[in-house]
């Protein structure tokens, strides 16, 4: 991966980092970098996540509940801090990407409706 | 969640080192997984933290979402706050007394209006208790019994007054005080006793039915010790038998707190307590207040036609006594019913604008103080702004500053005003007389001076807000000071020149007063209070009646007379210079015949005396003789005169000797003494006529004894009591030294001349905290200005004028405005203190002294400071 094409990619909308690291998290616990790097290569690096506001935000996510965190080691063996989804994260999760789901259908039937 | 909060409160905080290690773990991890891609180890690193960004202010944010920022910044700016204030006591010390003396100000008026007005009396079902006030005259009994049962507003009305009696429990009677009430009295506020029983209306049975005795709590505390078997003990009340029926509570007070109340009689046994029977008088015989429940949705307008109503029934059918009977309502507070509860609120009123005044001059002072000090700062904060500090921290930190001094400004004015007010609670300013105080704070009053002193510092604090945000950190840099020179009279100088005036008419009055008050403490009193005690014996209250009365009395003088140390017994009616004193009667010449008022010479105070009396005051007899045991009822009328009634009425002293004089309605009398001039109503009236009349010919039920003796006051005290408790047990007296005595006369006086000077000393120390706050402003913004005139060798009294002589000016005309206004507010004064004139080089001189203190002391620090500008220094700052 180059660092080239960075000014190309999307910036994350406010607010919508603590959703993908939610749906990144159903998948199974998983360590700050992996997140990071899930949501990109799963994103087809269209998003660019800045490293240093994703642990703040996980860090939030903990505290309201929605995470829960204990350090151990990662599949290279490096001591890493693993997250994981609470009960209280699913339902937000789902919670959210309905709201989500909402928000983009009626921003995309207005950017489609023909009329002015 | 709640876990997370929960784990929070608990403190399982995630440490800041922990997050450190996540980060760094991270970067590891992500340099590891470049350099799988093939880049090198530091070209690896590079990116692993281009792509993260800005680990500083992730661990910032990480850092504020732990919620210790709001606190970290505030203990930081109070640490900050403490150290610079403790950097410049002078000035810590000048905020401090001034906010702490306004703000206690204000918290003792607040408490004794909240005393006074607001505090509820701690009965049940207070809000719908109302006094029924007559709108002229008094109520009797009678009165009260036809309102009571033919009014349908109220759930009954009960009657009270004060009664003060010879009270023996077994231990020789005692002047006590106590509560004469109606039967109904405490079914109607709706109290229950402690032990025993409460006398209720079926209790009254016509004059003297009802021998019942209820205590107070701390009565029977007192006198009783808590004994339980209190109830159906008897007790002498005026030597007749009352039965102990029952203990208030000890919470309950009456209506009235600032009374001490002993006991509750019932009303109908008003000739024994009070020893006369009014209760079928209808005219003019005051019964007492008179108050009740209004039934519920009555209002207070309904309730006054009704009670109209009943009184326009009363004035037809009693057109003798009642010409017009119209009531008005008052809403219980301790003085319902006796007229004092609107004077008190207009003046407690006027108190607290003063006081408010005083905040406000103080707040005023204060924000003039902090802009000096924003000036002084003006350096640092300009290169605070260039580090990058946002103007928000800064005022933070300066609202820091004003409220860390507000607060400790108004706990110390708490604290003093505490200190005072739990000593006015305690004080009984009548000794004779059952009042207190009763003006303790209460949480009310901590909680307005609280408030008080947060609002204060953010007013005061808010002054220097303009100019931080002005601020300039390049200009104040580059060339110092920003400053310009302000407009010529600001609204700041207009105020400052009003709180000097206001200080200098203070301290005029207090100097008028305190001379005046010396000047009469130092006049001719006609009397030698050193070395006499003067005894008051009740005889009413121990029964005694017509001619009983002069045999005792003899008996008396001759039983004091035995009292070692005792060199001289004399009985007066009433001692001069008490609250009691004085009765007087119009005098007319010999030769008048038609004895009508305006024909009379003057009016003259009159005194009934024992032969030995002038011998005893220690007044000396200027000519003729005194008094003699044959002055008596069968002689002819003679009388002792002071030179005043002599010149008065005669001409001249001389003249007055063997000549007759006459008083209405009474024989001729002669003349046979002139006596030196005293005081007899108060120690600061002007010379007044008084004539001494022997007490055989001109009975009186009230005497005073009064005692010349060089022992020991306390031995001889003793000695009259045992003496006076061996003629009759039942004897009320109390014995004071004279001294003493005269000191309730000295009360108004004093009380003025105190509070004068209390309002002069907080008029001084705010003048001189705004004055050195404005010097102290003048002198920082002025300082390159001062540095350039010192450089180029001006001397130093030029350097001060320029400084201070702003500050100076406004002093001199505040001052002598104020003198002005303080000469004219004297004449007001003149009234209380007599001999109190304006006109007195010395009065004059003493303001002028007492405005230069304040102004040597106001401008001494920023003297001192534009002085030791060194411009050397100035330049190499600037």
């Amino acid at each position: 991966m180059s660092t080239q094409n960075d000014k190309e990619r999307l910036e994350l909308l406010q607010g919508t980092l603590d959703l993908l690291i939610l749906r990144t998290l159903i998948f199974g616990p998983q360590h700050g970098q992996g997140i990071a790097h899930a949501i990109q290569q799963t994103s087809d690096k269209e998003l660019l996540v800045e490293h240093g506001a994703l642990y703040p935000a996980l860090q939030r996510l903990e505290e309201r509940g929605w995470l829960s965190a204990k350090w151990g080691t990662s599949s290279n063996n490096r001591k890493a801090r693993f997250y994981e989804l609470t009960s209280a994260g699913r339902k937000q999760l789902v919670a959210e990407t309905a709201k989500w789901n909402r928000l983009t259908a009626a921003i995309g039937r207005i950017l489609e409706s023909k009329e002015a | 969640m709640p876990l997370g909060i929960l784990g929070r409160i608990l403190g399982r905080k995630r440490k800041a080192t922990d997050f450190k290690a996540e980060i760094e773990a991270h970067l590891q991890a992500e340099t590891e997984r470049l350099r799988e891609q093939g880049l090198s180890e530091e070209e690896a690193h590079n990116a692993a933290c281009r792509a993260f960004g800005n680990v500083t202010k992730a661990q910032e944010r990480f850092y504020e979402s732990r919620h210790w920022l709001l606190w970290d910044n505030l203990s930081r700016d109070v640490r900050y706050s403490l150290r610079l204030l403790r950097k410049s006591p002078s000035f810590t010390l000048a905020a401090i007394l001034t906010l702490a003396m306004a703000i206690g100000a204000n918290a003792v008026v607040f408490s004794v209006m909240n005393a006074l007005l607001l505090r509820p009396l701690g009965l049940p079902r207070e809000q719908s208790l109302f006094s029924v006030n007559p709108r002229t005259g008094v109520l009797s009994y009678p009165d009260y019994l036809d309102l009571r049962a033919r009014n349908r507003s109220f759930d009954g009305l009960t009657a009270m007054n004060v009664a003060g009696v010879g009270l023996d429990t077994g231990h020789g009677a005692s002047l006590t005080w106590g509560w004469i009430v109606s039967g109904n009295y405490f079914d109607l506020l709706g109290v229950e006793p402690y032990i025993g029983r409460f006398f209720h209306s079926s209790d009254e049975r016509g004059p003297n039915s009802a021998p019942y005795l209820v205590l107070s709590y701390g009565y029977w505390h007192d006198h009783f010790q808590d004994d339980p078997d209190i109830v159906g003990r008897t007790v002498q009340l005026n030597k007749h038998p009352f039965t102990i029926i029952g203990v208030a509570s000890s919470e309950f007070h009456g209506t009235n707190p600032f009374v001490i109340a002993s006991f509750y009689v019932p009303i109908v046994d008003q000739e024994q307590v009070e020893g006369v029977n009014n209760l079928d008088v209808r005219e003019t015989a005051w019964i007492g207040t008179v108050i009740g429940h209004l039934k519920k949705g009555v209002t207070a307008a309904q309730a006054i036609a009704d009670l109209n109503s009943v009184g326009s029934y009363l004035e037809k059918t009693y057109p003798k006594e009642h010409q017009r009977m119209t009531f008005s309502l008052e809403k219980s507070s301790p003085f319902m019913g006796s007229g004092m509860t609107v004077g008190a609120q207009a003046f407690l009123g006027a108190l607290l604008l003063l006081s408010g005044l005083i905040l406000l001059a103080a707040c005023a002072n204060l924000g003039s103080l902090f802009s000096a000090r924003a000036a002084d700062r003006s350096r640092e904060i300009a290169l605070r702004l260039a580090m990058g500090s946002s103007r928000t921290s800064i005022l933070r930190q300066l609202f820091t500053e004003a409220m860390v001094v507000s607060l400790m400004g108004g706990a110390v004015g708490i604290w003093f005003s505490a200190l005072l007010l739990q000593w006015l609670s305690a004080w009984h300013p009548l000794p004779r007389y059952p009042v207190q105080v009763a003006v303790n704070p209460d949480a009310n009053v901590y909680v307005l001076a609280l408030l008080l002193s947060v609002i204060s510092g953010f007013v005061f604090g808010a002054v220097p807000v303009r100019q931080v945000l002005q601020t300039n950190p390049y200009g104040v840099i580059k060339s110092g000071s920003t400053a310009t020179i302000g407009r010529r009279i600001t609204a700041r100088d207009a105020l400052l020149a009003l709180q000097v005036a206001l200080c200098a008419v203070l301290v005029t009055s207090s100097f008028v007063a305190v001379r005046g008050l010396m000047r009469s403490m130092r006049s001719d009193l006609g009397i030698e209070p050193q070395n006499a005690l003067l005894v008051d014996v009740d005889m009413n209250t121990a029964g005694y009646h017509g001619d009983q009365i002069a045999v005792m009395q003899k008996r008396m003088l001759d039983a004091m007379a035995t009292i070692p140390g005792v060199e001289a017994v004399g009985l007066t009616n009433l001692p001069p210079m008490t609250l009691d004193c004085c009765a007087s009667s119009l005098v007319f010449t010999d030769s008048t015949t038609d004895l009508k008022d305006a024909n009379a010479v003057t009016s003259a105070t009159q005194f009934s005396i024992s032969t030995d009396y002038f011998r005893a005051a220690g007044t000396s007899l200027l000519m003729g003789r005194a008094f003699t045991l044959s002055d008596d009822k069968n002689s002819p009328r003679v009388a002792i005169i002071n030179q005043h009634l002599a010149r008065e009425v005669f001409g001249s002293e001389a003249k007055a000797m063997n000549a007759y004089f006459k008083q209405p309605d009474k024989p001729r009398v002669l003349v046979v003494g002139v006596v030196e001039d005293g005081k007899y109503g108060s120690a600061t009236e002007p010379p007044q006529p008084a004539m001494f009349l022997p007490i055989l010919q001109s009975p009186a039920t009230e005497a005073w004894l009064v005692l010349r003796s060089k022992s020991e006051p306390q031995q001889t005290a003793l000695a009259i009591r045992s003496k006076l408790h061996g003629l009759d047990p039942l004897l009320v007296s109390s014995t004071e030294t004279w001294s003493s005595g005269l000191a309730q006369s000295l009360f108004a006086p004093r009380m003025a001349a105190f509070s004068l000077g209390v309002l002069g000393i907080m008029g001084a120390l705010l003048s001189i905290t705004g004055i050195f706050g404005m010097a102290a402003y003048g002198v920082s913004r002025r300082k390159r200005d001062l540095g350039i005139r010192i450089a180029i060798g001006a001397q130093r009294s030029e350097v001060l004028q320029a400084a201070l002589g702003r500050a100076v000016k406004l002093l001199a005309f505040g001052s002598a405005a104020g003198l002005l206004l303080g000469i004219l507010a004297s004449r007001v004064l003149a009234s209380i203190v007599f001999d109190a004139t304006p006109r007195d080089p010395f009065v004059l001189a003493g303001v002028v002294v007492a405005m230069a203190l304040v102004g040597l002391i106001a401008t001494w620090i920023p003297a001192q400071r534009a002085l030791s500008i060194d411009p050397v220094m100035l330049l190499r700052e600037e």
